[in-house]
């Protein structure tokens, strides 16, 4: 039997540029406070439609409200109960709230529409010119073309269900292979890149009257600002579902390491497999 | 394997903890209000910067306005002297323009209605998130401050209105480059009937580019001034002084 090789053995290699690790790391609180000042927004006006315009008297295509002592989510013609979480919940002083998100997961914890627009519309600056720098960092020393463009045959159906497959079944790549992102993990970082960031940019941008009528275009790209809202709004839980995914996977594959290389760049590389 | 987990775990919690209470100190913390109202500065100086002065905010076709628009803020301004304006259909309701012009004006309705009017329909966003399209016909008020001759000194034209918020009637201030543009109105009728109550009447300000509460109602009075030092708690509106809204509200 192959004893394995000590830890100290293995190399720990040069893993994250410097630009990378500081934009990972402003995003982290970044998005976080992007999110959860979103999140007190949108409490201020819980619904939201598709279209030119949307108020009270237009009917939603999502809502969170609170029926009686009941906390309800609406998507469709589909109502789900919520109490406790959304629409209907027991504040830190345990009182009885009626907002759709509840303090936990709001900036601030209580309710207030204007200092949660300053935090939102002041690091909405962060993020926009961190995205754009990191497009412009990464275009110039080449990390988006060695590293996250797929590879010829990567793309192939074969070989993204053999990844899905390593992934389900929880077997990451070691040796030199751990050093290069997967299939699954090129596209996850592309579509936020160059998808979900943008996304979430211009539909917030959308949103702003003096943008509409700088930049009409706007309007018609989002088809309307109700449509802009929503889409924003969907753009967010994507970028939540990336961000839990994101978590899961460093714990799986080794969060010592992870965040490791992630603070100072290197990484051990994970043992050889036995065959 | 399991207690580093847990270990993870733990310090996920306790950083989310900490994120919520951290973040609400902060809040707290003035100079760091301080530092947040960057954004505030950045987004009024971006947007003059990428913005034609005279950009128009989209103007819908006559079916695409909202089939009910919804009213906000004060619904009926307290008070008998405007219950006597209204219950007289607001004959004797005047607009004086004063401040830093040379020629201050009175205006009743009937003359303001029969000055040049433009009529657009246009989307009202409300800081809260809502839209509703209406159509809007109002005298210009580049024609009345014109009419008033601004002087050069002023910066900004505070609006005054009829309808009281406990210590204070409420009031909004927009810069001159707002106050000129092309679809800044006076509005006197919404969706072509006379302004109703909810939404404004007699008057109201319409200025496309920013949000609702810019849009003041029940206006009797336009202010030209060189600084909102001396306007309320001088951040130069009501939501701005008393629940520190954005007086930049382009975003």
């Amino acid at each position: 039997m192959d004893q394995p090789i000590p830890v100290s053995v293995r190399p720990l290699v040069y893993r994250h540029r410097l630009v990378t690790r500081l934009w990972h790391w402003v995003n982290a609180v970044t998005v976080f406070v992007m999110l959860m000042s979103g999140l007190m927004i949108f409490n201020a006006h819980p619904r939201l439609y598709w279209g030119q315009y949307g108020a009270n008297f237009d009917r939603p295509w999502l809502m969170i409200g609170a029926n009686g002592d009941r906390g309800f989510l609406s998507i469709g013609d589909l109502t789900v109960t919520t109490t406790g979480v959304l629409g209907h919940w027991t504040d830190s002083m345990g009182n009885i709230q009626r907002r759709a998100f509840p303090g936990w997961a709001t900036i601030p914890s209580t309710y207030s529409l204007s200092a949660a627009r300053r935090w939102h519309l002041a690091f909405a600056w962060v993020l926009a010119i961190g995205v754009v720098g990191y497009w412009l960092a990464s275009l110039i020393n080449r990390h988006i073309r060695k590293d996250l463009l797929p590879r010829r045959g990567e793309l192939s159906p074969t070989h993204i269900w053999h990844d899905i497959r390593e992934h389900a079944r929880l077997r990451f790549p070691t040796g030199e292979a751990a050093l290069r992102y997967n299939i699954l993990q090129k596209l996850a970082y592309l579509g936020v890149l160059f998808g979900l960031l943008p996304l979430i940019v211009l539909t917030g941008l959308t949103m702003s009257p003096a943008m509409d009528a700088a930049w009409p275009w706007l309007l018609d790209l989002f088809g309307g600002r109700a449509s802009a809202r929503s889409i924003h709004f969907i753009a967010a839980m994507l970028i939540v579902v990336f961000i839990v995914v994101h978590l899961l996977m460093v714990v799986l594959a080794g969060p010592y390491n992870e965040i490791r290389s992630m603070i100072t760049g290197r990484y051990r590389l994970p043992k050889e497999r036995d065959a | 394997m399991i207690s580093r987990r847990k270990l993870i775990g733990g310090i996920g919690a306790a950083t989310g903890g900490l994120l919520v209470t951290g973040c609400d100190k902060l809040n707290q913390s003035p100079g760091f209000r301080e530092t947040l109202r960057l954004g505030e500065t950045l987004s009024y100086r971006a947007h003059r910067l990428i913005s034609d002065r005279a950009a128009l905010a989209r103007e819908y076709r006559p079916e695409q306005r909202s089939p009910i628009f919804r009213a906000n803020g004060t619904r009926t301004p307290a008070g008998d002297v405007y219950a006597a304006h209204a219950a007289s259909n607001f004959t004797d309701w005047r607009l004086t323009i004063d401040g830093l012009v040379a020629r201050p004006q009175s205006l009743s309705l009937a003359q303001i209605r029969s000055m040049p009017r433009r009529s657009q329909i246009t989307r009202h966003d409300c800081v809260e998130g809502w839209s509703a399209i209406g159509k809007w016909t109002g005298v210009p008020l580049k024609l009345l401050l014109d009419q008033a001759g601004v002087r050069d000194r002023a910066r900004f034209a505070v609006f005054r209105c009829a309808d009281d918020y406990g210590p204070m009637h409420y009031y909004e201030s927009i810069d001159l480059v707002d106050a000129f543009h092309p679809q800044t109105i006076l509005a006197w009728a919404l969706n072509d009937a006379l302004l109703p109550i909810p939404n404004g009447a007699p008057l109201r300000l319409r200025v496309e580019r920013m949000l609702g509460y810019k849009h003041a109602k029940y206006v009797e009075r336009i202010e030209l001034v060189d600084s909102l030092d001396r306007i309320g708690f001088g951040k130069g509106g009501y939501w701005e002084d008393t629940n520190d809204y954005e007086w930049y509200a382009g975003i």
